[in-house]
């Protein structure tokens, strides 16, 4: 009944994207697959590394060829197979239904464009205006990003904005076509926790205002997580470890490698003793570890985690979680 | 180990830049005394100087032996430029720095005196140069790449006490000390990653048995289980070398989880200071209810209602009237305009720099 209302938007199947560095095949995403529902806010977690920020280029189809390629996979976005478009097609797409806000507000807007030529120019592109009625609309966007005078200031220049406000601008330039899926790549990472808070709840508010639209986000902290995500994708070493909705994540971690994760996190509630870090480091991309890529780290190693890649497994509806751990309890799904 | 002979015990006495000890500070180890440091800036085609930004203003604290001292506050309120100072690599515009120096030898006798850091000279500065080390922020760009591993940790070694054969035994016991391996004593930083470059950067810091450390941001560009690896291990060496830090971060629940005793900056000011359970657990100003609230909580049911401070952080060049904070203050009314709060201890050892503290 349920799934009938709520409408699949993205949905990424069994995705390989691999590159090419020094003759060697690195497998920077392995095997994703997972879906995006209308109206949802999703995330991605991991440390870096672990394939988030390629899955979002994999999206868009921006992974550079060569060294990067798309090996194998589907991805359909409103039923249309994304990979299979061509060009033309695909940039018809790009920052128009689908749209990204990158990591850096500071090297991903034009220096030698004003703000508002950058914002003016994917609605000119997309939504055939001209250039009156996109000044307009450019001066409408940056007011309701949050930006004061926003009149005056479509004229600044990036240079001129502080963090927070270019990071304001990248939104302001992601929405300005009413996309229907936004990829935020660690949109708060560089920024203060007094603007990252108000940066969250611009984005939980655009995304309340429009219910057939969603919202990835790509992080590597757990608290932006829980703050703001309805759905959870752990990822490792280019795979799925664990989805799960926020809730049941935070509650019930199932993966040793999310349990690790929410340990290392300080907490500004209670006070711990003594953070229980995961030992080790996060491997190279060429030289990740056979079987479980997590085994090497893990404190419940077995020795069947040496050599078998776990499935993902369903462990409850809507929890999946790769580890050998669950063997018995799960379905191979 | 310093060696003070009476004539020049007399002469650093004369100028103000010792002093000795009364029995009130037998744990301080720095106290720091309406410490300012401006950068001139310059205009006009003369490159005049026509005003002057106030990184750090009128702060005053001192820290105990033994204890991790937070400073907290969003990027360019001066927590930085306060590290910086406080080592010397900055020259403080006006105020002072006092270290208190537990085994002078003065005249062959152990003493305890109190040393005015920011009047020394370079020469003698020197000995304390290595009592006061720092951890960078960047592990990347904060080891030098052509140095190897056992040439970074030893250098400081090298400086202060001259180049010996036992030095490589003191690097492979600092190696194995910050969790890393003899071996990696010929490598380079690249050959590296973060955290443990980071590692590296603690090793070295360690390497003249400091008494105070001072943390710019050392964990901050690393993951999150690398970060909890390296703060477990800033942790176990203060334990094991009896050292002080001081802890700089932007993030809060870092600060919590490690420091005794936090301060709140906010465009060069300390806003509040005290203890840290009492900061986080009770917040008298305005702008620490503010900052707390934005931090994530880590728990999707709590999703707090969240009071950003309105606006942007004002410029240094333009600091606002009275209370540098009242332009974005849920709580300012007409004297926060015209008048500067004095910084005073409230309670609890809480010190506050605001009109109307705990109102909010």
């Amino acid at each position: 009944m349920e799934k009938k209302k709520i409408k699949e938007l993205l949905k990424v199947k069994n995705l390989k994207t691999h590159f090419m560095i020094e003759k060697q095949k690195a497998k920077a995403v392995d095997g994703l697959d997972f879906n995006v529902f209308e109206g949802e806010f999703f995330g991605i977690v991991g440390e870096s590394g672990s394939g988030k920020s390629v899955t979002a280029l994999s999206i868009l189809r921006l992974i550079p060829d060569p060294p990067g390629k798309i090996s194998s996979g589907k991805i359909f976005f409103r039923n249309k197979d994304l990979l299979n478009l061509p060009w033309e097609e695909m940039r018809k797409i790009r920052g128009n239904e689908i749209s990204m806000i990158f990591q850096e507000p500071m090297t991903s807007l034009n220096p030698v464009f004003t703000v508002g030529v950058q914002i003016m120019e994917p609605m000119m592109i997309h939504r055939n205006m001209n250039k009156k009625e996109a000044r307009e609309e450019a001066i409408k966007m940056l007011e309701k990003v949050g930006i004061p005078s926003p009149e005056l200031r479509v004229d600044d220049y990036p240079h001129q904005f502080s963090g927070g406000m270019r990071q304001r601008a990248m939104i302001a330039i992601a929405l300005s076509c009413n996309p229907s899926l936004l990829i935020a790549d660690e949109p708060t990472t560089a920024l203060d926790v007094t603007v990252q808070a108000q940066i969250l709840e611009l984005m939980t508010e655009i995304k309340n205002k429009r219910k057939e639209s969603a919202i990835i986000l790509i992080t590597h902290d757990l608290s932006v997580i829980a703050e703001t995500c309805d759905r959870v994708m752990v990822m490792y070493c280019g795979k799925i470890q664990e989805i799960a909705g926020t809730i049941k994540l935070f509650e019930n971690p199932l993966h040793p490698y999310t349990v690790g994760l929410m340990d290392s996190i300080p907490s500004l509630i209670k006070k711990k003793k003594r953070l229980n870090a995961i030992p080790g480091n996060v491997p190279g991309i060429l030289n990740f570890p056979t079987g479980c890529p997590f085994h090497p780290r893990c404190k419940h190693k077995m020795p069947v985690c040496e050599k078998v890649v776990p499935e993902l497994l369903e462990i409850e509806k809507g929890h999946l979680v790769r580890c050998h751990l669950y063997a018995k309890e799960g379905k191979s799904r | 180990m310093t060696q003070f002979k009476k004539a020049g015990l007399n002469i650093l006495e004369e100028k103000k830049k010792l002093l000795r000890v009364n029995g009130k500070e037998k744990n301080t180890l720095l106290e720091v005394k309406n410490l300012k440091t401006y950068f001139p800036v310059l205009g006009g085609v003369l490159r005049k100087v026509i005003g002057h930004v106030k990184a750090v203003d009128d702060v005053s604290f001192s820290i105990n032996k033994g204890e991790v001292f937070g400073l907290v506050g969003e990027t360019g309120c001066g927590k930085s430029t306060i590290g910086k100072t406080l080592v010397r690599i900055l020259t403080p515009t006006a105020g002072d720095i006092f270290y208190y120096d537990d085994a002078a030898l003065v005249n062959g006798n152990n003493q305890k005196i109190k040393i005015a850091l920011s009047k020394l000279n370079r020469r003698e500065l020197m000995p304390y140069r290595c009592k006061i080390q720092m951890i960078f922020q960047d592990p990347y760009s904060s080891l030098n790449p052509r140095f190897t591993v056992g040439d970074i940790i030893e250098e400081p070694l090298i400086v202060h006490r001259g180049k010996k054969k036992e030095n490589k035994d003191i690097v492979k016991d600092l190696l194995r000390k910050v969790g890393m391996s003899e071996e990696h004593i010929y490598r380079y930083p690249h050959e590296f990653s973060g955290g443990q470059r980071q590692r590296v950067g603690i090793a070295r810091a360690l390497s003249t048995n400091p008494e105070l450390i001072i943390a710019d941001e050392p964990v901050s560009s690393l993951d999150v289980s690398i970060q909890a690896q390296v703060i477990n291990l800033m942790q176990d060496l203060q334990d094991e070398f009896k050292v002080t830090y001081i802890f700089i971060s932007h993030d809060l629940s870092v600060v919590r989880h490690i420091a005794h005793r936090i301060a709140v900056m906010y465009l060069g000011y300390i806003m509040e200071m005290g203890p840290a359970e009492e900061i986080y657990n009770n917040p008298l100003h305005p702008y620490t209810k503010v900052l707390l609230s934005a931090v994530p909580k880590g728990n999707p049911r709590i999703k707090a209602k969240k009071q950003p401070p309105k606006g942007e952080v004002p410029s240094y060049l333009h600091k606002p009237s009275g209370c540098c904070f009242h332009p974005r203050c849920p709580i300012a009314k007409d004297i926060c305009k015209r008048e500067d709060p004095l910084f005073e201890e409230k309670e609890k050892g809480v010190s506050v720099k605001c009109h109307f503290p705990g109102k909010y």
